[in-house]
């Protein structure tokens, strides 16, 4: 038998794993833009708030991060609840993951799009701009379209770090693929098998991505002229 | 807040910092020793050489640290010649296990880093040492892996910040380390933002600890790159590490 049958419950662990990272991807590229676009503002307070964001995340863990905002969070929101008289709320895992690790990648994500940004020339903005471009147009059509070709190394290192950083939801009870290997572990007595299975999967999902990535670095490259040596 | 919460949880806090510490310092120190060798296989021209570490470091990379650990501290009690090896009064212990756990994964991406280190070596250095007539063990020991581990150390530093926010892994298994400390006071008192607000003060303050650290190494060890503006070489960007 394939892992004893347990293989469909941890295929299934698998999907919530790659639900887990692909929301906290679309969170922390959310969190990421903003920080990036508040880091190059002109507004100080935008500044300066962005640099307390991203050196926050850099200096905590992200099992630490996770816990308080998971813990912390529950209390602080049925606080705001019981003063509101809405009864009891209770902060689902999904939840808590989710948004601490788009939180967190978010934070790394903002030096990634910054760069991308700032490797720009500044000269193609100002030319949309005096071709009569709105900010919302040159961003649209200038900026984004070449910020994710700069981005892209970047992103996908965060892609890979991210994924892996998804296991420690399970902590919080997330029945994510580290969480189905747990149970499995406990029911059959021969946690070699499952840990090494799950590490095999994660490896896949690693080398998979590795490959799309570089076809889409390619993919976004194509006008751009490598220097031969 | 409750202060008095805090305040009795404080010795046991330096207990967990000290369990972090330690932890540490013992799987970095063993990364950077057996990096070394392992990077200067990384970057040799033969394959037999390159490619097991190759594979090593892409295995570890590609695997998350929590799934290791557990590997090592659950997982090998299940094979009984692991059990009745002479191994198995160390393999038994969380400490043995953690630290074992966390030197591999250290070690993979440290012997990456000192690989492109390695491979950033100017081409005209090597030929002027070896016109020197300097070759093998000398031509590393003398010209390679000082300039190499100097260019490394912005990176290195990243790796070093990096291992130390994984030590709260270790929390998993049995550790007592400051996170596991802050877990405890959670249970106990049901207050996360004084428990895990601790903890997020102590892992901070080790951070810029550590980073000021580094900034003195670079400054020391990387003059020769400083600006007169930043009096430092520019540190490498930020980059997060695997949990």
């Amino acid at each position: 038998m394939l892992l004893q049958g347990y293989l469909p419950a941890i295929l299934q662990g698998l999907a919530s794993t790659l639900t887990v990272a692909a929301v906290s991807l679309a969170i922390a590229c959310v969190f990421g833009l903003l920080g990036a676009v508040a880091k190059l503002s002109k507004s100080r307070p935008a500044r300066w708030a962005a640099e307390t964001y991203t050196t926050l995340i850099r200096g905590l863990p992200e099992l630490v991060l996770m816990l308080l905002i998971f813990y912390g969070g529950q209390i602080l929101l049925n606080q705001l609840a019981e003063a509101q008289g809405w009864g009891y709320i209770d902060v689902p895992p999904f939840a808590a993951g989710t948004l601490t690790i788009g939180f967190v990648f978010g934070a790394y994500l903002t030096e990634t799009f910054r760069g991308a940004i700032l490797a720009i020339p500044a000269g193609q903005s100002e030319a949309a701009l005096a071709f009569g471009m709105t900010r919302g147009q040159v961003l649209r059509r200038i900026v984004v379209p070449q910020m994710i070709r700069h981005a892209i190394p970047g992103f996908s290192n965060n892609w890979l770090v991210m994924v892996k950083a998804t296991a420690l939801v399970s902590i919080i009870g997330l029945d994510d693929m580290v969480h189905r290997a747990n149970l499995a572990s406990a029911a059959t007595r021969e946690p070699f098998t499952f840990y090494a299975a799950i590490a095999l999967l994660y490896l896949a999902v690693t080398t998979v991505s590795i490959f799309l990535l570089s076809r889409l670095e390619k993919r976004f490259s194509l006008g751009v002229k490598q220097v031969q040596f | 807040m409750d202060w008095d919460v805090v305040r009795a949880a404080i010795p046991e806090f330096g207990k967990g910092l000290k369990v972090c510490l330690l932890l540490l310092a013992l799987s970095v120190g063993t990364g950077f020793l057996v990096s070394i060798p392992l990077s200067i296989a990384r970057v040799s021209a033969n394959p037999w050489l390159a490619r097991p570490v190759w594979l090593f470091t892409y295995v570890v990379r590609g695997t998350p640290l929590l799934v290791q650990m557990f590997l090592v501290y659950y997982g090998l009690a299940q094979f009984e010649a692991v059990r009745e090896s002479a191994a198995w009064p160390l393999l038994r212990e969380a400490w043995f296990c953690a630290w074992l756990a966390f030197a591999v994964n250290t070690t993979a991406y440290t012997t990456e880093i000192f690989a492109g280190a390695l491979r950033a070596t100017p081409a005209g250095e090597v030929e002027a040492a070896r016109a020197y007539g300097l070759s093998g063990a000398k031509l590393y020991t003398r010209i390679l892996l000082p300039s190499a581990l100097r260019r490394a150390l912005p990176q290195y530093s990243n790796e070093v910040v990096g291992m130390m926010h994984a030590t709260s892994i270790a929390s998993t298994v049995t550790l007592v380390d400051v996170t596991r400390v802050a877990r405890d006071v959670y249970a106990n008192h049901l207050l996360p933002v004084e428990a895990f607000g601790m903890a997020a003060v102590i892992y901070f303050t080790l951070t810029f600890t550590l980073v000021g650290a580094f900034k003195l190494l670079e400054r020391r060890f990387l003059r020769h790159l400083a600006t007169e503006r930043t009096g430092a070489a520019a540190a490498a960007a930020p980059a997060p590490r695997a949990a």
